[in-house]
């Protein structure tokens, strides 16, 4: 269970393991995990460099999840070990640099989409004007919704409002879980612009989703 | 220090949102007060024996109501794994809550006390002593509290659970805050008192949000 | 002794054997300490000139209080370590003691009503030592109720580790709060701290008997940690080793 080689190149490739760059921002090498006393996958190691992002795919209960949640310091590893910048995570310096955006909506139903994103950057204690809250929703489609209650939009939607913190919380890597989840067809395309962008802005990604991402500098990892 | 306050700006707002929730715990504390003279008669001098006691008690209760709720709505939601992954310190962002907390179910109950001491007979320097020592305990019952809430997160029978683990931890609460309000209404001098109320008060600042704040990551696991 | 040695004694697996032997040596330590201790607690020791032959419960119940207070220091002390260090050994072994804690609370609280009737002419008195005594047991049921309610054992002893912990900084507060409460109602108090020259042999007899109080909880938490342990690695390939 190695990185393969980018996406599109040959899928059996996977003898070979993987070595990672010099320049690797984050590197993870013999990761283990598990859930309860069940053991998840083992051996992982990866380690992406800037601009570069990370598929990962695996069957339903593969531990995608899992690995994400570990990634970010949610969950402990049982063995391996995750290194951003060189240094063990999770670190203070490693949060600031990072968003995570899980399975959860993590939107309050009582307040609105704009009081979500500036609830949100307060409590990172991140900046965020008014004026760049907005331009946010608006780029996600949701004009007009900006000071509804959460609880009327559609689930769709509720899931643009968690994606515009993308754009208000600026972050170096990008950890997305099943991201593409309950969006329609122009939503996953924004979300793919979104991606890219941030990719050629020097960012890094690591996504779990069950479609082909047609996104330059990616690798992927089957659990 | 900001996101101390951005984080009980946000509670409150959100309870503001949904005032029933904060309405009930505070009926409830109307309610079981009210119940104790109906249950053992309306003598004053028996209820200004009891009083202490009976608000005291009432108290502990109404604020156990709203613990299994602190964290829950935030656990459900993936906003509490957002507060983990804060470049802001999880603990003050926690202590943020329990302050909310504090604000929408304890203080009320300091403010409503001396209203319903009037119904036990109680004096008005002992109804000033009353406040004072519920000023002093309920801090300390929230924070107690919320180390159960979080131990209890999503676990199955929280609620009755989470009684158990924290009703043992109130009592030294229970003794010192209504032993004031009957020191006071017995004419003797309640400082002693409130020395205790106020030094546990202080150990439970810096204790409880560390362990709250670890039985949550836990919880997130 | 060098500190891998220690931690190979630390996984289940080594210690399990290891434990198995030892636990037939503490239940013959108990029974001889007990044996003694009873011995001379109703054969050799004195009648007391105020209390009569009901004192001789004192046998049972101070080595239980003894026991009830000494096992929650223990316990919270594996369970931190388990929290500080991750061995799972140390969580296992807080687990298995809790409920041999709690039979020594519940014993103690028992014994002391058996003794409190016919001296005191009540069940129940609310004396300062019976009350904090009640609210250990309470601690201990909510210990074994939060490790009994979460599904995923890692997490079961994380948590039960941080309330074991919080309890054992509320303890103290808890016991003189309780005392100084007691004090201020003074009215229905008996001073159970009377006894001023005990005998001699009073003494050795609760010695005894607390010694065989120790033994029988340190075979009982052991034989429960080995079934804790069967029972938490049985996919593993030394379970099913020492199974068959």
């Amino acid at each position: 269970m190695v990185a393969q080689p980018p996406v599109g190149q040959s899928r059996h490739a996977t003898a070979t393991p993987y070595i990672g760059h010099n320049d690797a921002m984050l590197t993870v090498s013999d990761l283990a995990c598990a859930r309860g006393e069940h053991r998840l996958f083992a051996g992982v190691s990866f380690s992406l460099a800037v601009g570069e992002w990370l598929h990962v795919q695996g069957e339903n209960g593969a531990g995608k999840t899992t690995l994400l949640r570990t990634l970010v310091g949610l969950a402990p590893a049982e063995t391996g070990t995750i290194r951003w910048r060189g240094a063990a995570v999770p670190a203070a310096e490693f949060h600031r640099e990072l968003i995570y955006l899980g399975h959860h909506a993590a939107v309050k139903e009582e307040l609105t989409p704009l009081e979500n994103l500036h609830f949100a950057a307060a409590l990172d204690g991140v900046p965020l004007t008014e004026p760049a809250a907005l331009a946010a929703l608006r780029r996600l489609g949701l004009r007009g919704r900006e000071e509804l209650p959460v609880r009327v939009l559609s689930a769709g939607q509720k899931r643009r409002v968690l994606l515009a913190r993308l754009l208000t919380r600026p972050a170096t890597l990008w950890v997305l879980d099943e991201a593409f989840n309950a969006l329609d067809a122009r939503a996953v395309e924004l979300l793919g612009e979104l991606i890219g962008e941030h990719l050629a802005a020097g960012g890094l990604a690591v996504l779990t989703s069950h479609q082909s991402l047609p996104l330059p500098g990616g690798r992927s990892l089957v659990l | 220090m900001n996101v101390f306050f951005a984080s009980i700006r946000r509670d409150l707002l959100l309870a503001l949102r949904r005032k029933s929730e904060v309405a009930t715990s505070l009926f409830f504390f109307v309610i079981v007060v009210s119940l104790f003279p109906l249950g053992i008669g309306p003598e004053p001098v028996l209820l200004k024996k009891i009083a202490p006691g009976v608000l005291w008690v009432a108290a502990l209760l109404a604020t156990l109501l709203g613990l299994p709720r602190l964290f829950a709505a935030d656990h459900q939601d993936g906003t509490l794994e957002q507060m983990a992954l804060s470049p802001a310190p999880f603990g003050l962002l926690i202590a943020g809550k329990i302050a909310a907390h504090w604000l929408l179910c304890g203080l009320p109950l300091v403010l409503l006390a001396p209203l319903l001491g009037l119904q036990f007979a109680l004096d008005a320097s002992t109804l000033w002593v009353l406040m004072l020592a519920l000023l002093l305990g309920t801090p300390l019952l929230s924070l107690i509290g919320a180390i159960g809430a979080a131990l209890t997160l999503g676990v199955r029978g929280g609620g009755a659970l989470l009684a158990l683990l924290v009703l043992p931890l109130y009592i030294p609460a229970l003794i010192f805050g209504a032993g004031a309000v009957e020191a006071q209404s017995a004419g003797l001098d309640a400082g002693g008192h409130f020395a205790l109320l106020a030094a546990l008060l202080a150990l439970a600042v810096f204790f409880a949000p560390w362990a709250t704040t670890a039985a949550l990551k836990i919880a997130l696991e | 002794m060098n500190l891998m040695q220690w931690f190979r004694f630390a996984s289940p697996q080594s210690f399990y054997p290891l434990a198995g032997r030892m636990i037939p040596w503490f239940w013959a330590l108990a029974a001889a300490f007990g044996l003694a201790g009873l011995y001379i607690g109703f054969f050799v020791a004195p009648t007391d000139a105020q209390q009569g032959e009901g004192y001789r419960i004192i046998f049972i119940h101070v080595p239980a209080s003894w026991m009830s207070m000494f096992i929650y220091l223990v316990m919270a002390f594996w369970a931190g370590l388990g929290l500080a260090l991750g061995t799972r050994l140390s969580a296992m072994m807080a687990q298995a003691l809790a409920p041999t804690g709690a039979l020594m609370a519940a014993l103690s609280l028992w014994t002391g009503a058996l003794w409190g009737k016919p001296m005191w002419g009540a069940w129940w008195v609310w004396d300062a030592r019976l009350t904090s005594e009640l609210i250990l047991l309470f601690l201990y049921i909510g210990f074994i109720a939060l490790q009994a309610a979460i599904d995923d054992p890692r997490r079961a002893d994380k948590a039960g580790a941080i309330l074991a912990l919080v309890g054992v900084v509320n303890v103290p507060i808890i016991y003189f709060s309780v005392k100084w409460w007691n004090t201020l109602h003074q009215g229905s108090t008996i001073n159970l701290t009377r006894a001023p020259s005990m005998a001699q042999t009073m003494l050795l007899g609760m010695l005894l008997m607390a010694l065989a109080f120790w033994m029988y909880s340190i075979a009982a938490a052991l034989t429960r940690a080995r079934a804790i342990m069967l029972e938490r690695e049985r996919h593993t390939e030394w379970v099913k080793h020492a199974v068959d």
